[in-house]
């Protein structure tokens, strides 16, 4: 039912206001004196070096790539994870025989070395 | 009216509203990175749209694999690209002509298809819960799919593993 997301809708609406509110308010009260350190972006951290704009390396494709397919995976377990108890062992079989297949190909990733990163 | 129905509508508008928004924002967008932003916040008023029309899986899915992995995919192909921040990137190319008429063509045969067709609508509602129901058929009637579909992954998994090898 719709109605019953509307506690998440008026959660939706309270952050996106605080949200705002803390950024308006903050600029118009706030007293601005800037200097060099404060607007480094880490203040009393490490001084930032080079561009942030460069390419990232290719690796992190294959990263993303593995992440949205174990993403999947875990999107199957979510109505099994529901009726888990009513399904018993035959769902936990039938679960076991799903991770199982998935396992062959984490094993593969590892075994082709698709998590090592040099 | 009734007040969930005015509830559904007002939703229904709000959540159309973040999804057209999202992708104006996506296609006139001249940073990149600004595009993709706007593609998530599409995503994400599609997956409100889910959640209005009740198919709250859906919605969940949405929000899980668009929102949460291929955003993240499509943000990280932003970054592989060359000349990522020009200031001078334009949102034309030449081929805006071409792109412009199959787009008229694919949105009026949509708006055909969905004034023309007699959509059918269920009687009764569904009862309760709809995500037990459907992980009751999942783990019975449609066992065979549901581990095909590992298969699938697993085809998915070593076929990326194969392109990022070479």
């Amino acid at each position: 039912m719709p109605e019953d997301y509307l506690p998440i809708l008026a959660m939706v609406v309270v952050v996106i206001g605080f949200a705002a509110a803390a950024l308006v308010v903050s600029a118009i009260t706030g007293p601005r004196k800037p200097n060099p350190a404060k607007l480094s972006p880490y203040e009393s951290g490490m001084p930032p070096f080079g561009s942030a704009r460069r390419r990232i390396s290719i690796r992190y494709y294959l990263t993303a790539v593995l992440f949205i397919l174990f993403d999947i995976e875990i999107v199957f377990f979510y109505p099994w994870a529901v009726l888990f108890r009513q399904l018993g062992l035959f769902g936990l079989i039938e679960m076991a025989i799903f991770v199982a297949i998935l396992l062959v190909g984490y094993v593969y990733v590892w075994r082709k070395g698709g998590f090592d990163w040099d | 009216m009734s007040t969930p129905l005015v509830l559904t509508y007002v939703g229904f508008l709000i959540m159309a509203a973040v999804a057209i928004c999202g992708g104006l924002i996506a296609v006139s967008a001249r940073n990149l990175i600004r595009a993709a932003l706007g593609l998530i916040l599409s995503f994400v008023g599609v997956a409100g749209l889910y959640f209005v029309l009740e198919a709250e899986f859906i919605a969940v899915v949405q929000i899980l694999v668009y929102v949460g992995a291929i955003s993240i995919l499509v943000l990280f192909a932003v970054m592989l690209t060359r000349g990522l921040m020009r200031r001078d990137l334009s949102a034309q190319n030449s081929q805006w002509i071409a792109a412009l008429v199959v787009a008229l063509v694919l949105f009026s045969a949509l708006l055909l298809v969905a004034t023309g067709t007699n959509w059918k609508v269920a009687e009764t509602k569904i009862a309760g819960d709809l995500i037990p129901k459907l992980g009751e058929q999942l783990m019975t009637t449609y066992l065979l799919p549901f581990e095909a579909v590992s298969l699938l992954l697993l085809a998915a998994l070593v076929g990326a593993i194969v392109i990022a090898r070479e």
